[in-house]
């Protein structure tokens, strides 16, 4: 997936270990975390003034009061206690406080900002005098250095930018900060780093606030440098019992199967084959102008057996028959898809079928009108057996194989719920 | 090998292909056929692990394509080859794509690994780019020239492949960043034009090794593209690219465009599409801003996806009644041969069997011996005869039977070291032979004076019987002809010193058979022999080929099933099977207690040779 968010925990504790002169005191409080046992492993949270905030991959903490200094051990554990598992709305998404850091308070003066981001053609470092909330009102402050694909940072270039931005006496050290931390950021395949602010204090560099993202392929190449991290799931995702359930499918499976509920109270339903159909369905229903009756985003594909099949298309028919449309209007499932590649379409549409047979009264009494399309190996075959079930069963299913446009359907659809 | 700037692929194109990928490299011979290749586009397999030769199927003859363990090497021996398709892992896929652009003949390089590392990703596009040089992928299915070249599985089925007519070229370039998507792309250009010339999937990285822009530009140069359709994706700036060179009017062609992901915008933020590249930071990089710059340079977008056929067969329409280009002709694909196993599941072939089982059957979910599922024979509480009874007679065996199997593996599992098998076992696995030599050479002494006479007797005893000899005409009989009588005779039991074997075997059979008439015949021959000589007892051997007569008969065996086991010599089996036992105790034992080569001792051989004297010829 690439370029993942992880804990400034994870992030200060990396640093830690790359930079000369930063000890990296951080610790972090989960529900889990007893904070006695972390007091004890960390004797300085009971000796130093504390800065306490959450850790969970969002920024702007400030702005929503979400950050708490010059605390001591007690108020700050009081603080955390106040808002653990209690769901805040932070820039319109809410989610449930979980992890929070915990950092020694640290009276400062001076914010300087510097950050490094990987492009098609270079990496590039951004390192201004002027840090801190402001940075982007004072742009116009930061300087840049390109390292090009293939070359290396040189110091000098470096030198450059720092004589033009820093004090003479902070100069050196600034300079090494920036080539080591670049270091880290190559070696530790970083995608997006950014620490801001940092600032000085006595004669060392210390990073205030830090956002990482890492590329997660290189995790083969990067055990030793990233350490014992995980990439935590993104603020205010939570899962329903049924999304839960599909995840859970699909790491048992080798195959591929996601669901995200949208919308439960939308009318249309999709189930299609395919990472890259299905954003074309969800393209389309959106363009047409029925984004905001669009109940679910998901895909199964990489040769799903029938009974993972069966369980998906389960959990999607048990979602939306489990009550009439509050509207009145129709509900609509696309069983779509594009032409499959190896997968032997009559095979995967054999727990579909299953599924559907079992809920086949629901599906009758809610109203929902079926809408298939696909292509592939064998597809004559799955898309007769799908004919056939709709007269068996008494059910619409409108049927439709490769010489139809892939999204039709879903305009076909539409255009009922249109009229 | 092509020589052309914009063209990565044409009928001569050759590849090697790195990694044993079986399938792929088939599919892409049976495309050459469907297209009327003279020549395979598969030269050569690099596999790190083996070299020698790989067999294929070209049409409906195999040839082998050689199989190197380097890409140096291959690339030596076909410096013919330009195009390198890597099927290395995501771990490998660098150090290999590195290593393989080194080679001055390759000229495109396809990476298919999903999940290559972005900043090696990156390393590997500018090293292409240096030394001139085409990298499609990471994470790709590749591509297709129609008519020409395939790369791997792209196209899927052969059958989809003749539907979307890719056998043949059209007049449209299409390039997108999803493979998965392609085979629909392809679809829909062979339905609303005369089809697809070449298609790229560039690859969903970020980083992809060539772009969007770039195969653009190639197809704006190639003379044989009349339009083209890109579908692109939220997520980086590339299509921008495109929408300067139209702006520059760098792109004069008619030019089809979609970038997918507009929904992007009525989903939560946090939900990732399946692409790594996927992900907009911008709004300049979501999937409106990008269809909206492009339709304002002048490219041909539709409201939405679900028009671009229309718009593309539009398009098609129009540009061929300028009459630049003649609408390709419709070719009839040659035949290409079904794989068998394919045919086979699809019920189009059948073919004659070389090898028939009638007991054991291990296709299924579960093994079945004689047709009876082995759970169930364990819950039935199945044991060790009643194995052999399913194996060797195909019938569920009675208790009683099954127990005297039982008693006779258990009564002739070994018989002390001295006897021949035993010692040649020994002998052998002093030696220092393995296990399987040891048990091969004690097993090969059984026959008719050593263990191997369960067979025989039983067979000369029926005879007797079935002739209606009476067992002292028997006897003569045997005598006359100057032959001994299986199952008659021990080198150390006798009348005094009964073998406690056989007395186990008949009181095992006084009990439970309710007849033993075979015996009761040979022990009246007993009568005789011993009479004559103390030793000239019924031996074990004798006594369990006898008895397992009289079992048969009264498990009602069929008079020429019976014969055959015996003439086949099927009953000696048993013997053959305890023994077996016995002679691996043996093996074990000698080696447990690390016993050196075995010498017979010089003071028991008796050296008796002729003089030379006595050697002279006349």
């Amino acid at each position: 997936m690439a370029k993942r968010g992880i804990r400034e925990y994870d992030a200060k504790k990396m640093l830690s270990r790359s930079l000369t002169g930063y000890e990296g005191m951080v610790a972090l409080m989960d529900p889990q975390t007893d904070p006695a046992e972390l007091a004890k492993r960390k004797p300085w949270l009971k000796q130093k003034r504390l800065v306490v905030k959450p850790d969970q991959l969002f920024g702007k903490r400030g702005k929503h009061g979400l950050i708490a200094v010059d605390k001591s051990w007690d108020e700050a554990i009081a603080w955390i206690t106040e808002r653990m598992n209690k769901e805040v709305e932070v820039s319109s998404i809410k989610g449930e406080l979980t992890h929070f850091l915990i950092e020694p308070f640290v009276p400062h003066e001076k914010e300087y900002y510097v950050a490094m981001r990987v492009g098609p053609e270079s990496d590039t470092i951004y390192l201004s005098k002027s840090g801190g909330v402001n940075v982007e009102e004072l742009w116009d402050e930061v300087g840049t250095i390109e390292v090009p694909v293939g070359e290396y940072l040189e110091g000098a270039t470096v030198d450059k930018e720092v004589e033009r931005h820093f004090e003479e006496k902070d100069r050196k050290m600034i300079r090494e900060f920036v080539m080591e931390l670049y270091e880290l950021f190559v070696n530790g395949h970083f995608s997006y780093l950014e620490i801001n602010p940092f600032t000085i204090v006595e004669g060392k560099i210390l990073p205030l606030d830090t956002v990482a993202k890492l590329d997660d392929t290189a995790e083969f190449e990067c055990g030793d440098v990233w350490g014992d991290l995980e990439f935590p799931i993104p603020f205010g995702r939570s899962f329903s019992p049924e999304e839960a359930f599909v995840n859970e499918l699909d790491s048992k499976t080798g195959a591929s199967l996601k669901l995200s509920v949208l919308n439960p109270t939308g009318n249309i339903w999709t189930m299609v084959a395919g990472g890259g159909a299905s954003v074309i369905y969800a393209d389309t229903i959106t363009d047409l102008g029925f984004g905001k009756d669009l109940a679910n985003y998901g895909e199964y594909s990489g040769n799903p057996n029938a009974e993972a099949t069966y369980h998906y298309a389960k959990t999607i028919l048990d979602l939306m028959t489990r009550e009439k449309d509050p509207n009145g209007r129709k509900k609509y499932l696309l069983i779509g898809g594009g032409i499959a590649n190896f997968t032997d379409v009559a095979k995967t549409f054999a727990g579909i079928i299953r599924a559907l047979k079992e809920y086949a009264e629901k599906i009758k009494d809610i109203g929902v009108e079926i809408y298939v399309r696909r292509g592939g190996p064998n597809y004559k075959v799955g898309l007769q057996r799908m004919r056939n079930l709709g007269e068996n069963l008494g059910v619409p299913i409108h049927v439709y194989g490769p010489e139809t446009h892939i999204t039709k359907i879903a305009s076909y659809a539409l255009s009922e719920q249109r009229s | 090998m092509s020589t052309k700037e914009y063209e990565l692929f044409n009928r001569d194109t050759t590849a090697i292909i790195f990694g044993l990928q079986a399938n792929a490299i088939q599919r892409m011979l049976d495309f050459d056929m469907a297209c009327n290749r003279d020549k395979p586009s598969v030269v050569a397999v690099v596999n790190e692990n083996k070299e020698g030769w790989h067999k294929v199927f070209w049409g409906e003859k195999e040839i082998l394509i050689p199989m190197y363990r380097t890409t140096r090497r291959a690339c030596e021996a076909h410096p013919e080859a330009d195009v390198m398709i890597n099927f290395a892992s995501f771990r490998s896929a660098y150090r290999t794509s590195m290593k393989a652009m080194e080679e001055d003949s390759i000229r495109t390089l396809v990476i298919i690994a999903e999940g290559v590392p972005e900043r090696r990703a990156r390393e590997i596009r500018n090293k292409a780019l240096t030394l001139g040089k085409t990298v499609i992928g990471p994470a790709t299915v590749g591509g297709i020239a129609a008519g020409a070249f395939k790369i791997a599985n792209t196209g899927g089925t052969l059958e989809n492949i003749l539907e979307a007519k890719l056998h043949r070229p059209g007049h449209v370039g299409f390039v997108s960043k999803s493979g998965g998507m392609s085979n629909e792309a392809y679809n829909i250009i062979a339905r609303n034009t005369d089809g697809l010339c070449e298609g790229i999937a560039i690859g969903g990285d970020s980083f992809p090794g060539s772009t969007l822009f770039e195969h653009v530009m190639r197809y704006e140069a190639n003379p044989n593209i009349g339009m083209i359709v890109v579908l692109g994706e939220l997520g980086g700036r590339e299509e921008y690219k495109i929408v300067d060179a139209l702006n520059d009017g760098k792109i004069s062609k008619p030019l089809v465009a979609w970038v997918t992901g507009t929904c992007a915008k009525i989903l939560p933020a946090s939900i990732q599409f399946g692409h790594a590249g996927a992900k907009a930071d911008s709004n300049e990089e979501s999937a409106d801003a990008k269809n909206e710059a492009l339709r304002k340079a002048g490219a041909l977008v539709p409201k939405s996806f679900d028009d671009l056929d229309v718009l593309i067969k539009e398009t098609y329409d129009k540009l061929v009644k300028t009459g630049k280009f003649k609408p390709a002709p419709e070719i009839t694909p040659p035949p290409v041969p079904n794989d068998f196993s394919k045919a086979l599941s699809e019920g189009l072939v059948r073919r004659k069997t070389e090898v028939v089982t009638t007991i054991t059957d291990d296709s299924g979910e579960e093994l079945l011996y004689a047709g009876v599922p082995i759970s169930r024979f364990i819950e039935e509480g199945g044991g060790i005869g009643g194995v052999i009874g399913l194996l060797w007679f195909k019938k569920k065996l009675p208790k009683y039977a099954t127990d005297f199997i039982e008693l006779i593996l258990v009564l002739t599992a070994d018989h002390g070291p001295a006897v021949s098998g035993a010692h040649n076992c020994i002998v052998t696995a002093r030696a220092g032979r393995d296990l399987m030599s040891a048990v091969a050479s004690g097993i090969l002494t059984i026959g008719p004076r050593f263990g191997g006479a369960v067979s025989g007797a039983a067979e000369m005893i029926k005879g007797a019987v079935d002739e209606g000899l009476s067992p002292a005409e028997f006897v003569a009989k045997m005598k006359a002809k100057g032959k001994n009588i299986q199952g008659i005779g021990h080198r150390v039991k006798s009348v005094r010193n009964p073998d406690k074997r056989v007395e186990l075997l008949k009181d095992y059979a006084a009990r439970h058979f309710n007849k033993t008439e075979y015996l009761n015949y040979a022990l009246e021959v007993e009568v005789i022999t011993t009479k004559k000589k103390d030793n000239l007892i019924l031996n074990v051997d004798g006594c369990i080929g006898i008895l397992l007569l009289d079992m048969m008969c009264e498990l009602g065996f069929e008079k020429e099933e019976l014969e055959e086991i015996i003439a086949n010599g099927g009953l000696n089996g048993l013997f053959l099977l305890g023994r077996t036992i016995g002679l691996i105790g043996h093996y074990m034992d000698q080696k447990r207690i690390k016993e050196g080569l075995y010498r017979q001792p010089w003071e028991s051989i008796l050296y008796s040779l002729p003089k030379e004297k006595e050697l002279e010829t006349a």
